[in-house]
């Protein structure tokens, strides 16, 4: 082996050891970041639900959206029409939050089986429902509502 | 009449496109020069048609011709002229004409600045360009088609989506496509050297200067996107690690691992496999993200199955471009030669590690975008991997990057000795550690992630100067005047590039540091004291737009009891689309912002309120302007105008070109 073949070897070796440990950073990553995505129906079917972070999507039930007197913790239900989890965030809410909505929530399950969110989502676009939402409603087997653009109407002086 | 010239146009440009491809590239493989020559015509006769068919477009939407199914889907009357024009890129089809319009716009540049290049070069430079070229054509023909009618006429447009009817749509994806597509160039010439087989000094010569404009729009573009994002979205982040940013920052990695590999190419004659495959590697990352945002796959697995004809042929169409280049590298490049050998210790190992770095970074952004697309796409169920994710990946790997940053363009080429690095940095590193773990004492707020920030960015200030002061300085400071003025442009343009990454790592540990914010619940006069600033909620007011009506909340903002500005965020809903939408007010001061959304209304004339103090968080997009300043400058260095033809002789112990930067 020549000088130049062994430093050749050398700088293998070394991109090699890097790559090697840059992949194994990635992994471990990975494992500890996935956040998995359930319905309430999914979610109670879950083992351990309360040891990790996940995100809930469904509908924000009807009539269950509740503020405290701080006027930023709000309570509400998620549900897909065969079973619904309460939820509390505190926090201002996306502007396209609304009874009757698609919503997606990241946070925790806690003891009491109460969801404490730290996000909430809703997206951009009235007709829009989140792709994971309406699967987790259509598994659940409940009725998919008909989303109406009347629900604006009124806009901010609800 | 007009949209259906506009769509002849491109049907006529399709055609030429496809005679761009096959005349030149046969041409050059027969060596026949009158087929090589007709590259050039072509390239500028396409650049006409598209041309045509943007104006007819535009002058669609400015007239408010809702016969047209894309303007009617997309405009309205009652929105502002420049939304309106602006709206031709607003979605889908428009989005792919200017793809296709940006892309003609390159290859008439590369037709008209390649008067220097070998003929056979030129032909299939722009023979491969002409290929991409038709891809897209085609697709927007069969699927994507912006000027299908739409009969009966409707008598008022749909809107364009409110978020996007803001400055940052004018802006922010012309420059983005001008980068993704702007990376066809550095393609096109890679392919065109293993075609030749012919990948010297003197490709790599004339790869960078396109390299970095492409690159430099690229950054602009996406710091565009990120500031768009920070004021409209309403809770004062910059970047979310969503697919669609993903989907730019991936070839942003990979262009910038181009870069410095094709300065060791030119340079030293090395590295050249792994150039080509970087310049590969880029322009199909630049397709990927393409296919990423248009197909449908990103919002959902199933959108792609809802719209399969669009998603199919981009799919086919990436699988094309990148199986045949990387076939066409598997069988060409080894046949073009190692390069000098070097040190463990060199520039060229220093570089060899940046893009390592670089590379690794981009490969861990695609395996966090796509695993999740796999996952669901095979019914494994629904994950996300979120922004802990991506800053779990990115802190081990940009630290060692930003070291390197200080220490490579101080090492020599071929052979660097560790004594004398020290020797020339100890004192920039003395002086970035002291002032690293000392300032955040004087603030008030010491953690180590803040520490290693500040370390990183004044890192690399401090070695920056140290090095243009030994290239610049080496007379004295009587002499320093002349030394500033005959470095050369493009060694002004890389320090003007690291002192941009300086800014903005330096933006985003001092914002992400010291930032404060408050979401509280506001009666009218109420008031609430943030980072020494006083803020007082006067109620909020009704205010008309063109095409929406809003609430205004009014905010007092106040310092050391002097009133210093009125804060009027706003919440608005459109008069089509009737979405609400958050509208903040920002005081941009170059060392801090003042940020103010307005929430909800909670009871009464009570609001909800987002206040925010963000200390430099300017400095986040301050440095990529001036990443973009280094770009112009490096491809305005007035070597690569000149000796285009010559290529440099790198036997020799130094840079030729610049002997004084080599050491």
């Amino acid at each position: 082996m020549t000088p130049r073949h062994r430093r050749r070897l050398m700088f293998v070796a070394l991109i090699l050891l890097g790559v090697g440990v840059a992949a194994a950073l990635t992994l471990n990553a990975f494992r500890g970041n996935m956040v998995f995505f359930y319905g309430p129906s999914q979610l109670a079917t879950v083992e351990k639900a309360h040891e990790r972070n996940l995100r809930l999507g469904g509908l924000v039930e009807q009539g269950s959206v509740k503020r405290e007197d701080d006027g930023l913790t709000v309570h509400f239900m998620v549900t897909d029409n065969v079973k619904s989890v309460p939820v509390i965030y505190k926090g201002i809410l996306p502007d396209l939050f609304r009874e009757g909505q698609g919503v997606v929530a990241q946070g925790r399950l806690n003891n009491e089986g109460v969801f404490m969110a730290d996000e909430v989502l809703a997206k951009h676009d009235e007709n829009y429902m989140p792709p994971e939402v309406a699967e987790a409603l259509k598994q659940a087997g409940g009725n998919t509502p008909q989303f109406s653009t009347t629900v604006m109407e009124g806009g901010l002086n609800k | 009449m007009i949209p259906e010239i506009g769509h002849f146009a491109l049907i006529v440009a399709l055609g030429i496109a496809l005679v761009q491809t096959i005349l030149p590239l046969a041409g050059a493989a027969r060596g026949i020069p009158s087929w090589m020559a007709v590259a050039r015509p072509a390239a500028r006769a396409q650049f006409v048609f598209l041309f045509v068919a943007f104006a007819c477009l535009t002058q669609a939407f400015a007239v408010n011709d809702f016969s047209l199914l894309y303007v009617a889907s997309n405009s309205n009357s009652a929105m502002p002229w420049y939304y309106r024009v602006t709206a031709v890129w607003g979605a889908h089809e428009g989005s792919l004409l200017l793809w296709a319009f940006i892309l003609s716009i390159w290859m008439v540049a590369v037709s008209f600045f390649s008067r220097n290049l070998p003929e056979d070069f030129v032909a299939r430079v722009l023979g491969v360009m002409g290929f991409i070229s038709a891809g897209f054509l085609l697709f927007m023909l069969l699927t994507s088609n912006p000027f299908e009618r739409l009969l009966p006429a409707a008598a008022e447009g749909r809107e364009l989506n409110p978020l996007l009817q803001d400055f940052g749509l004018i802006a922010h994806p012309p420059m983005l496509y001008m980068g993704y597509v702007g990376f066809s160039v550095a393609f096109s010439f890679a392919i065109a050297a293993l075609l030749g087989g012919k990948l010297d000094a003197a490709w790599a010569r004339w790869s960078r200067p396109w390299t970095a404009v492409a690159w430099m729009f690229l950054t602009i573009g996406i710091a565009l996107g990120s500031w768009w994002a920070y004021y409209e979205l309403g809770w004062g982040g910059w970047w979310f690690w969503d697919p669609v940013e993903n989907a730019s920052f991936m070839p942003w990695l990979m262009g910038t691992a181009l870069i410095h590999s094709l300065a060791v190419t030119e340079k030293r004659g090395g590295f050249k496999s792994w150039t080509v495959l970087l310049a590969i590697l880029a322009f199909s990352l630049s397709l990927l993200g393409t296919f990423l945002v248009r197909s449908g796959v990103l919002t959902s697995v199933h959108a792609f199955a809802t719209d399969p004809e669009r998603g199919l042929f981009i799919l086919i169409f990436l699988g094309v471009v990148v199986g045949v280049s990387l076939a066409l590298y598997a069988w060409r490049a080894p046949k073009v030669g190692l390069g000098g050998d070097f040190a463990l210790v060199s520039r060229e190992a220093m570089l060899l590690g940046n893009n390592v770095l670089l590379a690794v970074a981009s490969a861990s952004v695609l395996l966090g975008t796509l695993y999740p697309l796999i996952v669901d796409a095979l019914g494994l169920g629904k994950i996300s991997v979120g922004p802990p994710y991506f800053n779990a990946i990115f802190i081990p790997l940009m630290t060692p990057l930003i070291f390197l940053m200080g220490v490579g363009p101080v090492a020599r080429w071929k052979q660097a000795s560790v004594p004398e690095l020290l020797a020339r940095l100890r004192w920039a590193l003395l002086v970035s550690v002291v002032t690293a773990l000392l300032l955040p004492v004087a603030l008030g707020k010491w953690s180590p992630m803040i520490s290693l920030g500040l370390f990183m960015g004044l890192w690399i200030i401090t070695s920056s100067l140290k090095n243009l002061w030994d290239v610049a300085g080496r007379n004295g400071m009587r002499g320093l005047a002349q030394g500033l003025v005959n470095v050369p442009r493009g060694y002004y343009g890389m320090l003007f590039a690291h002192l941009g990454v300086a800014a903005f790592a330096l933006g985003v540990c001092i914002s992400g540091g010291y930032s404060q914010e408050k979401e509280l619940r506001m009666e009218p006069g109420q008031s609430v004291e943030m980072a020494g600033y006083n803020f007082r909620f006067d109620g909020v007011q009704d205010v008309t737009g063109p095409n929406y009506q809003a609430k205004q909340g009014v905010v007092q903002v106040s310092k050391n009891g002097k009133e210093i500005l009125v804060m009027r965020p706003q919440k608005r809903v459109y008069l089509v689309q009737r979405n609400p939408t958050t509208e903040a007010d920002i005081d941009a001061g170059f060392l801090r912002h003042l940020y103010v959304a307005l929430g909800e209304p909670v009871s009464g004339e009570a609001w909800s309120l987002r206040l925010y103090y963000k200390p430099f968080v300017q400095w986040i997009w301050t440095g990529p302007l001036m990443m973009f300043f280094g770009g112009l400058l490096a491809a305005s260095d007035r070597r690569y105008r000149l000796a285009t033809r010559r290529a440099p002789d790198y036997t020799a112990q130094g840079a030729p070109a610049q002997p004084a930067l080599a050491r």
